[in-house]
């Protein structure tokens, strides 16, 4: 099979609340080497190993544009590795 | 002529205003009103659908974001692209928003805050099947109830959106001054709410179901409703 991680993450320049929150915070705790936080998500998907490796990419990238990332306010990347039975 | 408007409130897992919804269209409007669930494909001849608010599979992902594929949204789809009427409040809009019906995106609250309180509207277009009964520049006070609220559209879209006048309401002060401090969410504009290019597909995130009848304190919400049976009446 295919283990997919995906990360969705706000626009750069898009306003991100929950960064500039946890930001405020870690500043609070005497973190003041952070320069700024952007607060996204992480999904992994386990894919059917029927799939060859293109059809896979093709596949993750439709799920993220569809549904996982709202390319409107969200940027995403994601990763496709081969896991074999030995590693399941 | 129609002797009444049929309405459709559409019911999601999650979903907690469509009973609030039905019962102004049905007992204070006196219009007939069905429930269509969320797995069903028959619109059942409803002249308008109605896409109430809640947390609509729990806000999962994103708000909005897996109501938009649910077997119902389909049709509902279709329906609003050949031209037939569609209003999402609150949630429902989000709904909207993730459909592409409407333009834009839904951030959290500027304030990290769930917000539950009576906003002030000014009416910036009247001349929508929606907003008829409403002067231009009139001031509806109508509860808002909700996390992500704060509307974003890219620059040059919101433009577009601004100048074909599809914003149709926006947060005010009492006096109708669009003021920074009378926006409680960061909307873009200070929006409340928009129509589409067609004008069949509204969505704003504040509730006129809540505030229909002189019982809950106020009707200004009525007027939107009131606007719709008469634009399907006249």
């Amino acid at each position: 099979m295919y283990r997919a991680k995906v990360y969705v993450y706000p626009k750069e320049g898009i306003l991100d609340p929950q960064g500039k929150a946890v930001h405020q915070i870690l500043k609070n705790m005497g973190y003041k080497a952070v320069n700024g936080v952007r607060v996204g998500k992480f999904v992994t998907l386990e894919l059917n190993s029927a799939l060859t490796e293109a059809e896979a990419y093709q596949q993750m990238e439709e799920m993220c544009q569809k549904l996982l990332a709202n390319p409107i306010i969200e940027d995403y990347r994601f990763e496709i590795e081969k896991v074999t039975e030995e590693q399941e | 002529m129609k002797s009444g408007v049929k309405f459709g409130v559409v019911v999601f897992p999650g979903s907690n205003c469509d009973y609030d919804v039905y019962d102004v269209l049905k007992r204070v409007m006196k219009q007939k009103t069905v429930f269509l669930w969320h797995k069903e494909h028959d619109l059942q001849d409803c002249d308008v659908i109605v896409l109430p608010g809640g947390f609509s599979y729990g806000d999962y992902l994103r708000t909005g974001a897996m109501a938009r594929y649910s077997p119902i949204m389909q049709e509902v789809i279709n329906f609003a692209k050949n031209g037939g009427i569609v209003l999402g409040i609150c949630n429902g809009f989000q709904v909207l928003l993730e459909t592409n019906l409407l333009p834009g995106a839904m951030l959290k609250n500027k304030t990290l805050r769930f917000i539950c309180k009576p906003v002030y509207l000014r009416v910036e277009n009247n001349r929508t099947l929606f907003t008829s009964c409403c002067s231009e520049g009139e001031v509806l006070r109508i509860p808002i109830a909700h996390n992500e609220g704060n509307y974003y559209l890219d620059r040059e879209n919101l433009q577009r959106l601004e100048e074909n006048k599809q914003v149709v309401f926006r947060y005010a002060t009492p006096d109708g001054e669009i003021t920074e401090s009378a926006n409680p969410n960061g909307s873009l504009n200070n929006i409340a709410g928009i129509i589409n290019q067609k004008g069949n597909v509204l969505g704003l995130m504040p509730h006129p179901e809540r505030c229909s009848e002189q019982l809950l304190g106020s009707e200004d919400g009525k007027k939107i409703f009131q606007s719709i049976v008469e634009s399907q009446l006249s």
